[in-house]
C-alpha cells in the first residue's frame, strides 16, 4: 500500500522542511486502508463462494473488512505515529462504526415506509374515511382527525400539569415532598403504555358505570399519564438551566417571586420547554395499545372527543394490517400509508418546534 | 431620597452554621461605605442581609436588627419585596436579562411589577437612568438591541441603570468591578462618586485602592479560621482605616502583610 512507501522519518542528510510534520501518516491513509481491507475481505469471500458454490456474502465481507480496518489502522498508526495517535485512530474508527450501525435501522425504516407508503399516499387517503369500504380505496381522514384531537387534548391536559409541577419542583419544592414527587415522576416515566390505557379504561368504566366504554377523551387521559412525566422532566431540566443570578437580579429590583418566575425565568427557558413538549408529543402520538383499549376503533368520522369510538393513526395501521379483507394488498398499502403519515406528522411537529425555539430563544445581539 | 442604616448586633446563619457574628454599625445617608476583608469572611453575606436578599438561599436566617431610618427590616410584618424596592443591589457579575433589549432591561423593575407607564414617561425614565449610569451616549442608538450584546463594563453599568430606575434609597454593590477591566472600573468608580449625591451606597470590594478611592467610611471584616464566623473587626473613616488603624489585623490587611 502507498502508506508504507513514505518512511516515518527522513533519512539523515535530507533537509526536513518542518520537523513537526515528521512521523505522520499521509492524508487519506485511513480511507485507503478501509477500502483495501473491504476489498481483501471481498476477495476472500468471493473465493469461498466460488469454491463452495454458494452466494457471495456481502454482509460478512463488509463486517470483517471493517474489523480488519480497525486492527490494521491501529497497528499502522502505532508503528508510525506513536501510541497517542494510535488510540485516537482506534477510537475514531470505533465511534464511526457505532454511528453507522445506529444509523442503518433508521435509514432502513424511513426507506421501507416511504417506498411502501407512497402507492396510497394520495388525495383520497386524506379526504375519505373507511366507512363502507371493504376493498381498495378509502382513506385515513377519520384516523388523522382522531390522532390530532386525542393528542391535542392530551397536550392540553399534560402541559399545564407538567409545567406547573416542574415550576414547583425547581422554584418552591423543599425536602421530602420534592423528593417524593421527583421519585414518582421517574417511576411514571417507566409505566408501560398498556397500563396507562387500562387505568383510563378502569377510571371511566367506573365513573360512567359502562363496562364497554370507548371514547376519545379517555384516550387523551391515557396519553397524558404517559406524557406528564416527560413534560415534567424536560421542563425541570430547562428551568434549572436558568442562572440563579437572573432570579436574584429580579428579586433585587423588588419583583415578587411569582412575577420573577412568570416574566424572567419562563421567557428565558421557553425555547427549551417548547422543545421538551414537542418531544413528549412525539413520544405519545404513536402509542397504540392504550388507544386500542379506551378509544377503540371505527371506520367512521368522529369529531366528538366525548362520545363514541374514535380512530387514531397507530390503531388504523394496526387494524388495517391485522384484519386484512379479501383484497389483501389494499389493506397493507393503507397500513403503510398510515405509518408514513404518522412519521410525517412527527417530523412536521419537530420542524415547528425548531422554528418556535429559534424565535423565542434569547438573542445575543452580536 | 437616601436613608440611614443602623445595624444592631446582627448574627447571620446558614441553617445551623453561624456565618457572621455580632455586627453593629451605622451608615450615614449620602455616603459611600466600603466593606473589605479576606474571601469567606462574610462581607457579601452581611451585605445581602441589608435588603433581605440572603433569604433567597434556603436555610439562611438572621438574628438582630437592621434599621433603615428607624424601621426594622426584620420585623415579622415586613414584606421583603418592599424592602428590596427601597434597597437596590448590583451584583458581582453583570446579569442583564437575556430575553430583553437594553431599554426593556432598564425598565425591568417597573415593567416586571406590572406597572403601567406611558411611552413618553418610559422613554424619559430610560434616558434619565442610562445617563445616571453614564451609559446613555454609548447605547442611545441601539436601545432595542439585546442587553447581552454589550461589553462587560457596559453590561454592569446597564445593571446599575436598571437599579436606579426603580429609584431606591440605598444601593448595595457586591464587588461590582471584580469582573471588569481598569477602564470600565474607572467609569464605575466615577459613577459611584456621582450617585453619592443622591443615594446611600454600600460597596463590597477586594480592591484596597478602590476602597480608599471611593469610600468615606470603611469596615474591615475578618475570620478567625475556616468554619468560624466572620466578625466586624474595625469600622472607621476610610482615611483613618488606611493610615492609622487602631487594630493590628486591619493594619496588616490594608498594608498587604496579611496571611
Amino acid at each position: 500500500m502507498s502508506v508504507l512507501t513514505s518512511p516515518p522519518k527522513s533519512p539523515v542528510g535530507t533537509p526536513v522542511a518542518n520537523s513537526l510534520t515528521a512521523g505522520k501518516l499521509p492524508r487519506y491513509t485511513a480511507v485507503y486502508v478501509l477500502i483495501g481491507c473491504i476489498a481483501v475481505m471481498s476477495l476472500v469471500f468471493a473465493m469461498i463462494a466460488v469454491a463452495a458454490g454458494s452466494d457471495f456474502n456481502i454482509v460478512a465481507s463488509v463486517f470483517l473488512g471493517v474489523v480488519a480496518y480497525v486492527v490494521v489502522i491501529w497497528v499502522l498508526s502505532r508503528a508510525v505515529e506513536g501510541p497517542r495517535k494510535a488510540s485516537d485512530r482506534l477510537v475514531t474508527a470505533l465511534v464511526a462504526t457505532a454511528f453507522t450501525i445506529a444509523l442503518l435501522p433508521l435509514i432502513s425504516v424511513a426507506y421501507t415506509t416511504i417506498v411502501n407508503g407512497l402507492p396510497r399516499f394520495d388525495i383520497q387517503f386524506f379526504s375519505e374515511s373507511m366507512r363502507n369500504v371493504v376493498g381498495p380505496g378509502g382513506g385515513a381522514l377519520h384516523a388523522i382527525v382522531g390522532t390530532l384531537l386525542v393528542t391535542g387534548m392530551a397536550t392540553l391536559i399534560s402541559v399545564p400539569v407538567g409545567l406547573l409541577t416542574a415550576i414547583y419542583l425547581v422554584e418552591y419544592g423543599r425536602g421530602r415532598l420534592k423528593h417524593a414527587i421527583t421519585f414518582f415522576v421517574d417511576v411514571m416515566t417507566g409505566i408501560p403504555s398498556i397500563v396507562a390505557g387500562l387505568f383510563a379504561f378502569a377510571l371511566f368504566a367506573l365513573i360512567t358505570d359502562d363496562p364497554g366504554i370507548r371514547f376519545g377523551f379517555g384516550g387523551s387521559v391515557a396519553l397524558s399519564v404517559l406524557m406528564i412525566p416527560v413534560v415534567v422532566r424536560s421542563s425541570e431540566e430547562m428551568l434549572k438551566l436558568v442562572p440563579n443570578e437572573l432570579r436574584e437580579a429580579a428579586y433585587a429590583l423588588g419583583v415578587p417571586k411569582w412575577l420573577t418566575i412568570l416574566k424572567v425565568v419562563l421567557p428565558t427557558s421557553i425555547a427549551g420547554i417548547i422543545t421538551g413538549i414537542m418531544i413528549s408529543i412525539a413520544r405519545v402520538i404513536g402509542e397504540t395499545a392504550p388507544l386500542l383499549i379506551i378509544a377503540g376503533f371505527t371506520t367512521s368520522m368522529n369529531y366528538n372527543l366525548f362520545a363514541e369510538r374514535m380512530m387514531t393513526l397507530p390503531v388504523f395501521v394496526y387494524t388495517q394490517y391485522a384484519n386484512q379483507g379479501a383484497d389483501t394488498q389494499a389493506y397493507i398499502d393503507r397500513a403503510w400509508a398510515g405509518a408514513l403519515t404518522l412519521i410525517l406528522i412527527v417530523a412536521l411537529l419537530n420542524v415547528i418546534a425548531r422554528i418556535v425555539a429559534k424565535v423565542f430563544s434569547p438573542k445575543t445581539g452580536r | 431620597m437616601s436613608k440611614r442604616i443602623e445595624v444592631n448586633d446582627l448574627n447571620v446563619y446558614y441553617s445551623s452554621f453561624l456565618a457572621v457574628e455580632g455586627v453593629s454599625l451605622e451608615i450615614e445617608p449620602r455616603t459611600v461605605t466600603a466593606f473589605i476583608g479576606p474571601s469567606g469572611c462574610g462581607k457579601s453575606t452581611f451585605l445581602r442581609t441589608l435588603n433581605r436578599m440572603h433569604e433567597v438561599i434556603p436555610g439562611a436566617r438572621v438574628q438582630g436588627e437592621v434599621l433603615i431610618d428607624g424601621n426594622n427590616l426584620y420585623d415579622s410584618a415586613v414584606d421583603p419585596v418592599l424592602v428590596r424596592r427601597q434597597v437596590g443591589m448590583v451584583f458581582q457579575r453583570p446579569n442583564p436579562f437575556p430575553t430583553m433589549s437594553i431599554k426593556e432591561n432598564v425598565l425591568a423593575g417597573v415593567r416586571l411589577n406590572n406597572k403601567r407607564m406611558s411611552k413618553a414617561d418610559a422613554d424619559d425614565l430610560v434616558e434619565k437612568s442610562l445617563q445616571g449610569a453614564n451609559l446613555w451616549n454609548e447605547v442611545k442608538d441601539r436601545l432595542d438591541r439585546p442587553g447581552s450584546g454589550l461589553s462587560g463594563g457596559q453590561q454592569q453599568r446597564l445593571c446599575i441603570a436598571r437599579t436606579i430606575a426603580v429609584s431606591p434609597e440605598v444601593i448595595l454593590m457586591d464587588e461590582p468591578c471584580s469582573a471588569l477591566d481598569p477602564i470600565s472600573t474607572l467609569a464605575i468608580e466615577d459613577l459611584i462618586e456621582e450617585l453619592k449625591q443622591e443615594y446611600t451606597i454600600v460597596i463590597v470590594t477586594h480592591n484596597m485602592q478602590q476602597a480608599s478611592r471611593v469610600s468615606d467610611k470603611t469596615a474591615f471584616f475578618n475570620i478567625a479560621g475556616t468554619g468560624k464566623p466572620g466578625k466586624l473587626i474595625e469600622y472607621d473613616d476610610t482615611t483613618t482605616m488606611f493610615s492609622n488603624p487602631s487594630v493590628k489585623a486591619t493594619e496588616d490587611y490594608v498594608s498587604g502583610r496579611f496571611g
